[in-house]
């Protein structure tokens, strides 16, 4: 299966990657990182990521990358 | 595993000054994987507006160059006929294109030199602070249009790509959203047409993008990309317009 992988030293906490992902496998961390935001992270638990690369085509820092 | 998205090579791997949620980051990505693409990094010459993306020469891996506010259309005419088998583009707002460089803008087009325009439209000035733009919708609030914009007062917005279309030199014009994955794929594409269409020699292309400004508009990213799909995309159509 795929999985996004975030630089959460990168991410702004914006959370479009959140809006498009139509399976829910990504949220906030709660955790702050270098920039003062509040990182987006992914399910780890979950095996149903499809690789479909949504959440990476719309993350406007092209902090998320997609290995599969 | 195997990597089936990352970085492209042209986009230097470092942190954006941009607002969370803003679409240059997004367009940024995607003139830099079209450059990859084409295999033409080597050859290409940007030209940076002022706006919002006034340092985007930190952010690509390519030579750049940067102009005074809307005059890069004629810095990269310089360029192009110096350098002809350069790839030269250049990368505007829609207040550097739209409005103080709109001179510049038509006279380029109208010449037909074989350029091609990056057109970032997000109704709005957003580097200077939220001022209304030509293109701002009109009722849109902005700093100087705390009632909204009025059309009898300030006018329509300014449909430059349809204006531009008109012209004999002008090849390709083609209207793109950053609101959705699907419509960010379907911009890459027209990014590649434009860009073919320099290496070809065809003549003025440019592609405008409607890009989300959450800051200015007074949004979250998510709400920002929801009103350029409901409300933006009513005023600025999408499709090719040339």
């Amino acid at each position: 299966m795929a999985k996004p992988v975030i630089d959460a030293e990168k991410c702004k906490g914006c959370g479009l990657c959140i809006k498009f992902c139509h399976k829910g496998l990504l949220k906030k961390s709660g955790k702050l990182n270098a920039l003062g935001a509040v990182y987006v992270e992914f399910d780890k638990d979950t095996n149903i990521c499809g690789g479909c690369c949504f959440c990476a085509l719309v993350c406007p820092e092209c902090c998320i990358e997609v290995q599969k | 595993m195997k990597k089936i998205f990352s970085r492209p090579e042209s986009l230097r791997d470092i942190t954006t000054h941009y607002c969370p949620g803003c679409g240059h980051g997004i367009a940024h990505r995607l003139v830099t994987e079209v450059i990859d693409l084409l295999g033409v990094r080597g050859k290409v010459i940007a030209v940076a507006p002022v706006g919002c993306a006034v340092v985007a020469y930190d952010y690509w891996n390519f030579d750049c160059c940067e102009a005074a506010h809307g005059r890069a259309l004629a810095v990269a005419t310089g360029i192009k006929r110096c350098r002809p088998d350069r790839v030269v583009f250049t990368y505007q707002g829609d207040g550097d294109l739209a409005a103080i460089g709109t001179n510049e803008t038509i006279h380029a087009a109208n010449r037909g030199e074989n350029l091609t325009v990056v057109f970032v439209n997000n109704a709005i000035y957003g580097m200077t602070g939220g001022q209304m733009a030509p293109t701002t919708l009109l009722g849109q609030v902005t700093s100087t249009t705390p009632g909204g914009r009025r059309a009898e007062v300030q006018g329509y917005p300014l449909k430059i790509s349809e204006m531009l279309a008109m012209l004999p030199g002008v090849k390709y014009v083609e209207r793109r959203g950053l609101f959705c994955p699907q419509e960010i794929i379907k911009a890459k594409a027209a990014l590649h047409l434009a860009f073919d269409n320099q290496l070809r020699g065809g003549g003025f292309s440019l592609v405008e993008l409607l890009s989300p400004c959450p800051t200015y508009w007074g949004m979250s990213p998510a709400a920002a990309m929801d009103w350029i799909r409901d409300t933006m995309v009513k005023e600025f159509p999408l499709g090719r317009i040339k």
